[in-house]
């Protein structure tokens, strides 16, 4: 709002109290951290002391515990798969429904922007009909069919707000040079997209990544993810703090260095998420 | 028959743009739902899928006559998002407001307060369990603040607010950064104008500030209460309902009836329930909240 204030002492104070605010939001992550270094006794003893030293015993029974490179794997492989194929199939969906805004294609965005307040848990169990039915159940193709769906109306919506934007002259000029349809949208449109595909993929990959219901119910223990991995370790060992600080910190690095590598994507992308809506 | 030939190639490229999308939509989102109004009136279990036996109003009836503990969920969950909504967006509409003066540590603060939200919910909700548990105690030992010597999980009012802590600690980051975006695009010209004609800090923000980012308050409004409305994750690690099922979401009691239970018929209609709540609650929240937004 005011960028070229002068650095008052009112804002040395505001800079503090940012400060301080900031440090009890990471507390959380000082609490993780520390404890999942120290032996079981200590974190009884303790849970806020420093750790007495930096052994990675903890990590390496996590790791085992958890089965870490195989989830992470599972969760890397459901998680990029889905997104690709959203990306491809929204953009594509909601390219046609602006560039041909017939009868049907203007209700069947209607009902797609409808769908976004659906709670999971509404259609959850008729769900579980259809992916018995289809035999969707343990395989990889069927979770990434059921992300397809459950994601296509958010992405769609945002494809569409941002196409209407683009202008039709470069189409028709490559139309005119004999490229086909297909090529087109390919060629042409598609890197156009590309501010809005960035948005599609982050929120996306944040959403899938995380996801804990739907992987609960329609895969088996050969896709198990990073949080199902999580959950069920908590209900074997419970008060095993060590192992369990130790896994949890495992099982968030991934998505962290996602996050800091990609920062400045991410909070721009969240904003142009969100002022579509 | 050039006509013929360009009505066909439509079709084709309808089916090929439009196709893929649709089918798993309709599969996945569309055929579920509707199914939903028909397995509502049914005794249903997960054990026989394919075999749902007719019972009409029966489920209704045993919901509305026969389940203190939904309604409960339901008043529980319907508290929660009037506390996770307030305290969210207060927090966030501050942080904002800090955050778009000229500190130093702007990008610092602004990574920090995001940070929480790339984590999913069920991991939070375990790392605070510990924190809430283990960490508190080692803190109110420390410091013998009463605070942290609390059974923050053991009571229901204390698991209540130990909830509202942890959502408004992953939420109000990414609430923020909505409120900043706006903030930003605040005409300058506007606020040096309303400063010439006198207007103090106070009145700058309730006259130019919160009428002009209304639309940016109309989003969180709704992201903050459909996510509290339809919370689930946090509530299983966290509390996992308790103490009892003092702290029961309506997801969590609608995802037992059916996955604990296998009573897929009644959740079924209990989750039709939550349906039409939450298409209440948010289309009646996004509806007063537009009302209020003015053209810049």
């Amino acid at each position: 709002m005011e960028n070229r204030q002068r650095y008052t002492p009112l804002i040395l104070l505001l800079e503090l109290i940012g400060v301080a605010v900031a440090l009890i939001f990471l507390t959380p992550f000082y609490f993780l951290i520390v404890n999942s270094f120290k032996e079981l006794k200590y974190i009884l003893l303790n849970a806020a002391s420093l750790p007495e030293k930096l052994g990675l015993d903890n990590f390496k029974r996590a790791w085992v515990a958890i089965d870490f490179p195989t989830v992470f794997l599972n969760s890397f492989l459901i998680t990029s798969i889905s997104v690709l194929l959203l990306v491809i199939v929204s953009s594509m969906m909601a390219y046609r429904l602006v560039r041909r805004p017939t009868t049907f294609n203007k209700l069947l965005l209607t009902v797609l922007i409808a769908a976004m307040i659906i709670p999971f848990q509404s259609v959850m169990l008729p769900l579980m009909r259809i992916t018995s039915l289809f035999e969707l159940r343990g395989h990889l193709y069927g979770i990434v069919i059921c992300y397809m769906g459950f994601g296509i109306s958010l992405s769609m919506f945002l494809y569409h707000g941002f196409i209407k934007s683009v202008p039709l002259e470069v189409e028709e000029a490559a139309v005119m040079d004999g490229c086909s349809p297909y090529g087109v949208f390919w060629r042409i449109v598609f890197p156009l997209l590309k501010p809005i595909t960035v948005t599609v993929i982050i929120l996306n990959v944040l959403w899938i990544w995380n996801d804990y219901l739907l992987p609960v119910l329609v895969i088996n223990d050969n896709l198990t993810t990073i949080p199902l991995a999580v959950q069920k370790f908590f209900g074997q060992y419970l008060r095993k703090w060590d192992l369990a600080m130790a896994a949890l910190t495992l099982s968030t690095i991934p998505i962290i260095i996602f996050f800091l590598f990609l920062q400045k994507h991410i909070i721009e992308g969240i904003t142009a998420g969100s002022v579509k809506g | 028959m050039m006509s013929k030939k360009i009505k066909w190639t439509e079709w084709v490229q309808q089916t090929v743009f439009v196709g893929p999308g649709l089918i798993a939509f309709i599969l996945i989102v569309l055929a579920p739902f509707v199914m939903g109004f028909y397995y509502t009136f049914t005794e249903w279990n997960g054990m026989d899928l394919g075999n749902a036996k007719w019972t009409g109003m029966k489920n209704i009836i045993k919901i509305f006559t026969d389940d203190e503990r939904f309604w409960h969920a339901f008043w529980f969950t319907t508290k929660f998002t009037v506390a996770a909504v307030v305290v969210t967006n207060v927090m966030a509409f501050l942080l904002s407001l800090l955050l778009t003066r000229n500190l130093k540590s702007r990008n610092f603060l602004r990574t920090v307060f995001f940070l929480p939200n790339v984590i999913g919910g069920l991991l939070l909700g375990y790392i605070w369990y510990f924190i809430f548990v283990r960490g508190f105690r080692a803190i109110g030992e420390a410091t013998n603040i009463g605070f942290f010597n609390l059974q923050w999980l053991g009571t229901p009012n204390t698991a209540f607010w130990g909830i509202v802590i942890v959502f408004v600690w992953q939420t109000a980051g990414y609430m923020m950064i909505i409120y900043i975006a706006a903030m930003i695009s605040v005409p300058k010209d506007l606020i040096e104008a309303a400063k010439i004609d006198g207007a103090g800090a106070w009145q700058l923000l309730r006259s130019v500030t919160v009428p002009l980012i209304m639309p940016a308050i109309t989003i969180c409004l709704f992201l903050t209460t459909s996510n509290s409305f339809k919370m689930f994750d946090l509530n299983l690690s966290l509390t996992a309902g308790g103490p009892g099922n003092a702290t029961e979401s309506i997801a969590l009691n609608v995802y037992r009836e059916g996955l604990v239970n296998n009573r897929y018929g009644l959740g079924t209609a209990k989750a039709m329930i939550f349906f039409f709540g939450v298409a209440l609650i948010t289309v009646t929240q996004v509806w007063i909240t537009k009302k209020k937004e003015v053209e810049a």
